[in-house]
């Protein structure tokens, strides 16, 4: 019953992901099991969830997640996300899923051509999401750390109209008031956009690092409920799929 | 035989790369700069006796699905003997 009850997470390895182990910590910290999956796999294996991690997969040539979205574990999960299957990015695996295209826009070099590496504000905009339902909701922002050059992201007017219709916008920049303001932009994200979802709600990609806010001695605990929110979608997708057999 | 392919960011998305080297040409002197935009230059070899017509359709494929982003930036694909 226990361990039927835990959740697994496939976290993929590039050459070059830097965060792979930050992700399975952060995530055996909350109970789930995490395995590592190698770019050159084709099959993910038996997972209830996959994370595209953080770093530089093939040294950022040509563009940020440009070389890794046609590795052969990319079409695998390109798979499990038509499945329905619960895929988020983070990092340099929010820019691998776009270049995908399982999410729209892009990510592009930082307005002030710096590379950010600092604690960072979020206001949720939509909790009723596999991503968001169990982050606090009493108006405080959450504080997660970025550390990014390339975080500026960018779509075109029709597409940041259906975002924003469609409530795919997730987390947005703001100050330590819950304001989103210019100032509490770090990179020039069009309307502070942090990270975003798809249509189905069952791909999500953000710049901040949840994994890397897990445990208090790293100064904030936030990203549990980013995580906590898949962990929990995913038990009740399991709880019902049990009711149904 | 070589194909050339000059991308660049497309108008709308920000460019702080161009926006900086424009203001230090400007600091510089270089007057009546009214603008700079900062892409990528590729240089592709091809076999020698490729088709022309041939080689162009693989690359601007190639070229649409992943050594452009169509999201931010056009491209110009050139093919010379």
């Amino acid at each position: 019953m226990t361990t039927a009850s835990v959740m697994r997470f496939a976290i993929l390895q590039f050459p070059a992901s830097n965060c792979d182990q930050d992700c399975v910590h952060a995530l055996r910290v909350l109970g789930s099991q995490a395995k590592l999956v190698w770019h050159k796999d084709t099959s993910l294996g038996e997972v209830d969830a996959v994370i595209v991690p953080g770093g530089f997969s093939y040294g950022d040539a040509l563009r940020c997640g440009a070389i890794a979205r046609f590795s052969p574990v990319m079409q695998a999960v390109s798979r499990f996300a038509d499945n329905g299957g619960l895929v988020l990015g983070i990092c340099n695996g929010f820019q691998i899923l776009c270049e995908a295209g399982l999410l729209p826009g892009a990510l592009i070099r930082n307005r002030d051509l710096r590379f950010h590496c600092e604690q960072v504000f979020l206001k949720t905009a939509n909790f009723e999401t596999p991503f968001t339902s169990e982050v606090r909701r009493d108006g405080v922002p959450i504080r997660i750390p970025i550390a990014h050059g390339e975080g500026c992201y960018f779509a075109d007017a029709p597409t940041l109209d259906r975002l924003q219709a469609q409530r795919q916008i997730l987390w947005q920049y703001c100050d330590a008031s819950g304001a989103v303001t210019e100032a509490a932009n770090p990179n020039g994200s069009v309307l502070n956009i942090a990270g975003i979802a798809n249509e189905r709600f069952n791909v999500a990609g953000l710049m901040p690092h949840p994994d890397r806010a897990v445990e208090g001695i790293l100064g904030t605990e936030d990203g549990r409920g980013i995580l906590n929110s898949m962990i929990l979608a995913l038990e009740s997708r399991r709880a019902s799929a049990v009711a149904v057999a | 035989m070589k194909a050339k392919l000059v991308i660049t960011p497309k108008k709308a998305v920000l460019d702080p790369q161009g926006k900086t080297v424009a203001n230090a040409l400007e600091h510089m002197g270089y007057a009546g700069v009214t603008g700079v935009r900062v892409g990528k230059y590729i240089e592709i070899d091809l076999a020698p006796g490729t088709s022309a017509t041939e080689a162009h359709k693989a690359l601007n494929e190639a070229a649409l699905r992943f050594l452009s982003n169509p999201v931010i930036e056009d491209y110009r694909l050139e093919i010379v003997e």
